[in-house]
């Protein structure tokens, strides 16, 4: 059994122009110990994933089907006095947006001390020491007295580190990491990424990691995912995906990533757009941009071979 | 040709308890019109600070700032936001969900710039113009009716883009603006920036992490150390022989998919403290792996090591 099992997940969302599908029929798993990093163009639901991960969807929001399984544990099944002692201790989530997810109105090392004491069984004491001492693991420079410091009085970049050490603080089973290092400099955001990875390793972390730097994927993760539309198009152990990419969406992201020295001439989007998630979708919601497309595409579902630890979602996959 | 921005000597302090952070501390700069200057940092070393103040919602301590040769920086920033010079200063906000009106839709994110600072508008005219610069930031129109919380970190920063380039600024400040971008519409940003800079001569203070964006869309690069200016030059030259042991070792730290790019220089050691910085010790003492005694005892000034390449280290490489 693997740490965190998504099984054929599909989500939508309410609003005033209608039905947003916003996921549909998402499988995913990541095991102990485990970076599973997941990839995908802006809007392809990647957040929208993590949220559902940790309970926390918008209230526009409903499941169709699926299953989310923590430790065997049916998540979309479970109360919430179970979710929220989960949430923190055994996993946790760094958000994208870190300012605004942080308590603006109270000290940043108290926000990690409290996370300590509900989840910990420490003394306040020791909860104040291990804040001062997870600020300085994140490299916050003064971290004794920038402990005191309210959120609006730190940069994006140390909101952002602050959100990390308060997802680490209590060691979780799982975290989820929103673009966690995309406020970070290459410096600052490798010696964050060494710690995530010291604790994948000592205590068996799993790591979600959502991220649009496919170069960071590349260097981070032991598995991808991929995510188009709502989607999950191909997955692969690393090395393999950029090896060998199967899927043409998967080929085409890692082509449009910009080399070290390359002009902007050089740089080609992918053209068009993600779909309109509202209303008739085609079997493939990748179909009106692809290359490769033929009629037998929008044939019913698409197959999901799966071998070898690869999974791909396409008709006619390379 | 004159400066379109022309900063001379600008400090700001931030009082913490009895004692002052220096987040910005003596910095000059200048950006031609039409050029593309991009400024990179550890993260905290002051950039946004930097920036809020050049764009005016932040006051200086001390220091000038000289837009288009008049002086800005004495204007109270509540002032400034009804001098005839806001349209013509945009910035586009680090954290894209702290800076959008939560009760605003994309529309009205997008209009309100351009209600307050052009116009008269018809209904149509505004709707034209605000589907138009949707269109331009590869933002699909169909979102335009939705608000942040409904958008995804990506759409909402295009959103952020969009706003600020409504009012036809000459000099736009932009705050990481590609973070939250998927390479694909990152790609589409940036072309459409280095139009607009070649199309219509508008000038850009570009702050990013992301060494590879700088590098494509900037001819000259600034580098920041806490609160210092340390190196600026010409892009070739200081990718191509960073003079600044903090340069040197942020370069190397560039992901790149292990397909170039020598060994990545860890920076050990503490972080010197921003508050209370000693002003004869070189920021970047402690952690520098050249550090000599000259460093201890006297701050090194910016000297020009040819062609406009500066550098502020006692022991430059080469
Ligand atoms: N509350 C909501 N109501 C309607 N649509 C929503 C809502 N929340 C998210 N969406 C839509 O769901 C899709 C997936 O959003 P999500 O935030 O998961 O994208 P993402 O992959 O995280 O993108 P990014 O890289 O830009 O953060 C988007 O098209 C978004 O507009
Ligand atoms: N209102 C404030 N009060 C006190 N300190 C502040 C305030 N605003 C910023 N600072 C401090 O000033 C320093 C510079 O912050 P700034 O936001 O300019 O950094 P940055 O270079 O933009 O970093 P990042 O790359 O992480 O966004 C930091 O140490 C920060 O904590
Ligand atoms: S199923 Fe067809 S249209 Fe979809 S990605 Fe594969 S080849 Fe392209
Ligand atoms: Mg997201
Ligand atoms: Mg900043």
């Amino acid at each position: 059994m693997m740490l965190l099992e998504i099984d054929n997940l599909s989500l939508n969302f309410r609003t005033r122009s209608g039905v947003v599908k916003a996921l549909e029929d998402v499988s995913l798993s990541v095991g102990r110990g485990e970076t599973l990093g997941v990839v995908g163009e802006s809007g392809s639901g990647k957040s929208v994933l993590s949220f559902a991960v940790m309970g926390i969807s918008d209230a526009a929001a409903t499941v169709s089907q699926g299953a989310i399984r923590f430790e065997g544990l049916d998540l979309l099944k479970a109360g919430p006095s179970d979710l929220d002692e989960l949430r923190g201790a055994e996993m946790a989530m760094i958000f994208q947006n870190p300012r605004t997810a942080l308590n603006p109105i109270r000290p940043v090392g108290r926000q990690i001390a409290d996370v300590l004491l509900r989840h910990a069984g420490v003394t306040r004491a020791q909860a104040q020491d291990k804040a001062v001492e997870m600020l300085a693991r994140v490299r916050i420079p003064d971290p004794e007295r920038r402990a005191k410091a309210y959120p609006f009085e730190m940069s994006g970049g140390m909101c952002q580190r602050v959100m990390i050490a308060l997802a680490l603080a209590c060691s979780p089973k799982l975290l989820i990491a929103d673009e966690p290092t995309t406020g970070l400099d290459v410096t600052t955001q490798a010696a964050i990424m060494d710690l995530v990875g010291e604790l994948a390793r000592e205590s068996r972390m799993a790591t979600l990691l959502i991220t649009h730097d496919l170069g960071l994927a590349a260097e981070r993760c032991d598995r991808i995912a991929v995510m188009h539309a709502g989607h999950v198009v191909e997955v692969a152990p690393t090395a393999e995906l950029f090896a060998r990419p199967r899927h043409p969406y998967t080929a085409r992201l890692i082509s449009t990533t910009p080399r070290p020295g390359a002009s902007l001439a050089a740089l080609e989007p992918i053209p068009g757009s993600l779909p309109d998630l509202r209303g008739e979708l085609a079997p493939c919601r990748y179909s009106a941009r692809c290359h490769l497309y033929q009629a037998e595409c929008d044939a019913g579902p698409l197959p999901r071979q799966d071998d070898n630890g690869r999974m791909v979602a396409c008709r006619r996959p390379a | 040709m004159r400066p379109l921005l022309d900063v001379v000597d600008l400090c700001r302090r931030f009082p913490v308890g009895k004692s002052q952070l220096h987040a910005v501390d003596m910095i000059s700069l200048h950006v031609m019109p039409g050029e593309a200057v991009g400024l990179v940092g550890e993260s905290g070393c002051g950039k946004s600070t930097l920036v809020r103040m050049l764009t005016r919602v932040l006051d200086p301590t001390e220091g000038s700032i000289r837009f288009d040769e008049r002086e800005i920086g004495y204007i109270p920033a509540a002032r400034f936001t009804r001098t005839p010079d806001r349209a013509l200063i945009q910035m586009v906000f680090q954290d894209p969900t702290e800076s959008l009106n939560p009760r605003f839709t994309a529309f009205d994110c997008i209009a309100d710039p351009l209600r307050r600072l052009k116009g008269p508008w018809t209904t149509a005219g505004l709707k034209a113009r605000v589907e138009d610069l949707a269109g331009m930031v590869g933002l699909p129109v169909e979102l335009l009716g939705r608000f942040p919380h409904q958008l995804s970190g990506g759409q909402k920063a295009r959103v952020g883009i969009a706003r600020a380039l409504g009012p036809e600024p000459r000099l736009l400040i932009l705050d990481e603006p590609t973070s939250a971008l998927d390479v694909s519409v990152q790609a589409v940003v940036l072309k459409l920036l280095d139009d607009l800079r070649r199309r219509l001569g508008v000038s850009y203070l570009f702050v990013s992490h992301d060494l590879n964006v700088v590098r494509l869309l900037c001819e000259r690069v600034i580098v920041m150390y806490l609160g210092k200016v340390v190196e600026s030059g010409p892009v070739e030259a200081v990718f191509a022989t960073p003079r600044h042991p903090y340069t040197k070792a942020l370069l190397s730290a560039i992901p790149s998919r292990g397909e170039e790019g020598g060994p990545r220089i860890r920076l050990s050691g503490e972080p010197r403290s921003p508050i209370d910085p000693s002003p004869q010790v070189c920021r970047f003492f402690g952690r520098c792996p050249l550090g000599a005694d000259a460093c201890q005892t006297e701050m090194p000034e910016l000297r020009e090591m040819g062609e406009g390449h500066r550098v502020a280290c006692h022991t430059p490489m080469d």
